[in-house]
């Protein structure tokens, strides 16, 4: 099977959230509270568990690319459309106990909602604050990358809804090659800080959901190096082991006394 | 389902308090809405998305700080009682330390399966082995202890009412010695669990984690066992030299000015890390060095650090809530700025 992977592209969305719809509808999602949090457009605020495609709304204070006019008070407004970046590395399936999140043939990952038993050590294991328990069922939920849809040969939801194609669909290094030529044609037209966010070089060692971004990384809340928890675990345990060791020799010690 | 109804009351309420503040103050706080003569906010790479959180807090309830403390304790014991069998020390201090291990180990169970959002699937936990995730080993090591202290004490109580024959001395040896082993993972793992994390604060402390959790569990069996009237050199040694490192600890904690350690040091959490570090550290270990002869103030030494133990784990579970919340410290240590 080809790895399966999103390519987000903000320049072209219009924040419609037929994304956030269309994934809700499919898979069957729960409200996510209809909270009003009066910040610009974004009533989503954050992914969670049942939220798994969130657009984000950013005001910057920003030129419009190669704008001429009106440059005193430049303004320009991104829309973003964030999901489940399906690490190469996943902190989430690594930590996972029981077994239910899983690497897929398609190298997505995806929570077997039969098998968690919501222990929620995926939660804190996710350097993107991604997955997150459902209060009502008790388990952690995630973007599926619509495995069952591609299973059947579809594209993903939410790219299907897309109506500007700012959420692309297709093969990884296809679309990565694409990203890479948006980032070229985005630049020429005046658009410095175009970047492509798809952190290869740390210990996630890439993502299978890359975004051409307008700005840094921060400003639409992705970590500029994110980490897998789990390249700790030899530090963590060494101390651990050695201070355990030690707890065992100061106790044969204490019995000389 | 919310009916229409419920959904347009709570947005209208919600729009009517934006424009009570609106019309108060000229203008509105809440995240994103600060407009200064025009209607939208400006994004600030430093705070993120307009403030909003980063990672997501861990969901973990109270069972889980109190389970560190019970899996501590009952690793701990039972190294106490295979050391003290093995050196042929008092045989009742050895019978009580493994009692101690099983009751730790039975109390932790229930407080984990508590905690998880599906209880009825905790055998999960035992579906598979994955050397790479500590909550996987921790699940495997605690169903391994409880079995081998539970063993143990059987094999014991039955030798201790007469019944004794090569095979069940074997077997008790066999028993504790497991017990001991897979209790020294036990009293450790936690810490690891909390270090190999996304959250900041518990991946940034995954060298002093471990020596807090380990050193916290002796000085907590032993002050168990003081209190429990024996009060021998060897427990006053094991609870010195566990307050002695949280001594260290403590102090080192207030020492470094690492910006990601700001909510062990800030706060309302700060000053519970400072409350159990001073419970668990300088508090006993005074007592212990002027009182070392006077009993009753060794019992209110162990007092001490069994509540600064216990406090101390919550303190780092709250910690980490904090942690996740301050996406700022997370940018900067990404960007190599600390």
């Amino acid at each position: 099977m080809p790895i399966s992977a999103f390519l987000t592209d903000p320049s072209v969305c219009i924040g419609c959230k037929a994304c956030e719809v269309a994934c809700k509808e499919w898979n069957q999602i729960p409200d996510d509270g209809f909270e009003w949090y009066g910040q610009s457009y974004d009533n989503t605020h954050a992914l969670g568990a049942s939220t798994w495609r969130h657009v984000l709304f950013l005001e910057q204070k920003q030129p419009m690319g190669s704008q001429l006019a009106g440059t005193d008070e430049p303004f320009r407004w991104q829309f973003l459309s964030d999901v489940c970046k399906h690490c190469a590395n996943a902190g989430c399936l690594e930590a996972c106990p029981t077994g239910a999140i899983v690497r897929t043939e398609i190298g997505s990952v995806y929570v077997q909602p039969d098998v968690c038993n919501g222990c929620g050590y995926c939660i804190v294991s996710c350097p993107f604050g991604v997955i997150d328990r459902r209060s009502t069922e008790g388990l952690a939920f995630k973007c599926t990358f619509c495995y069952d849809r591609q299973a059947a040969g579809l594209m993903p939801a939410c790219a299907k809804a897309c109506p500007t194609q700012s959420i692309q669909f297709g093969e990884i290094n296809d679309l990565r090659q694409r990203a890479k030529t948006r980032v070229e044609q985005l630049q020429q037209r005046g658009y410095e800080d175009a970047q492509v966010y798809d952190p290869q070089q740390t210990s996630v060692g890439g993502i299978h959901a890359f975004f051409v971004i307008l700005g840094k990384p921060e400003e639409y809340n992705f970590p500029p190096a994110p980490q897998v928890p789990t390249i700790h675990l030899k530090t963590a345990w060494t101390y651990a082991l050695a201070s355990a060791a030690a707890l065992l020799l100061v106790v044969c010690g204490a019995f000389f006394l | 389902m919310k009916n229409i109804d419920q959904l347009e009351r709570a947005t209208e309420a919600r729009l009517d308090a934006l424009r009570d503040e609106a019309a108060r103050n000229g203008q509105v706080q809440t995240a994103g809405i600060k407009p200064s003569g025009s209607p939208l906010p400006q994004s600030r790479a430093e705070e993120g998305y307009y403030g909003n959180p980063l990672l997501k807090p861990p969901v973990w309830t109270w069972q889980v700080p109190l389970y560190f403390f019970a899996g501590g304790v009952a690793g701990a014991a039972a190294n106490i009682a295979f050391v003290a069998h093995a050196l042929g020390r008092d045989p009742s201090l050895v019978r009580m330390a493994l009692w101690i291990a099983l009751s730790g180990a039975v109390a932790s169970a229930p407080l984990l399966i508590a905690d998880l959002g599906r209880p009825s699937r905790f055998l999960n936990m035992l579906r598979v082995f994955k050397l790479r995730s500590p909550m996987s080993v921790g699940a495997w090591t605690l169903a391994v202890f409880s079995s081998a202290v539970g063993l143990a004490v059987v094999c014991q109580e039955t030798v201790l009412r007469g019944y004794t024959n090569d095979v069940l001395l074997a077997l008790r040896w066999v028993a504790e010695a497991a017990g001991a082993l897979t209790g020294l993972v036990l009293l450790s793992y936690t810490s690891v669990l909390l270090a190999v994390s996304a959250i900041p604060v518990w991946s940034e402390n995954r060298q002093l984690l471990p020596l807090h959790f380990v050193a916290s569990a002796l000085g907590a069996s032993a002050g168990i066992l003081e209190l429990l009237g024996f009060l021998n050199p060897a427990t006053n040694g094991m609870a010195f030299v566990a307050a002695a490192v949280e001594t260290c600890l403590a102090v080192s904690i207030e020492m470094r000015g690492r910006p990601v350690d700001a909510p062990v040091r800030e706060g309302r959490v700060g000053w519970l890390i400072r409350a159990a570090g001073t419970l668990t550290g300088p508090l006993p270990l005074l007592l212990r060095i002027f009182f070392a002869r006077t009993f009753g103030v060794r019992r209110v030494a162990s007092v001490c650090f069994i509540l600064g133990g216990l406090l101390s784990r919550y303190a780092w579970i709250a910690a980490g809530r904090v942690s996740a919340r301050d996406s700022k410290i997370l940018f900067d240590l990404q960007r190599g700025k600390t």
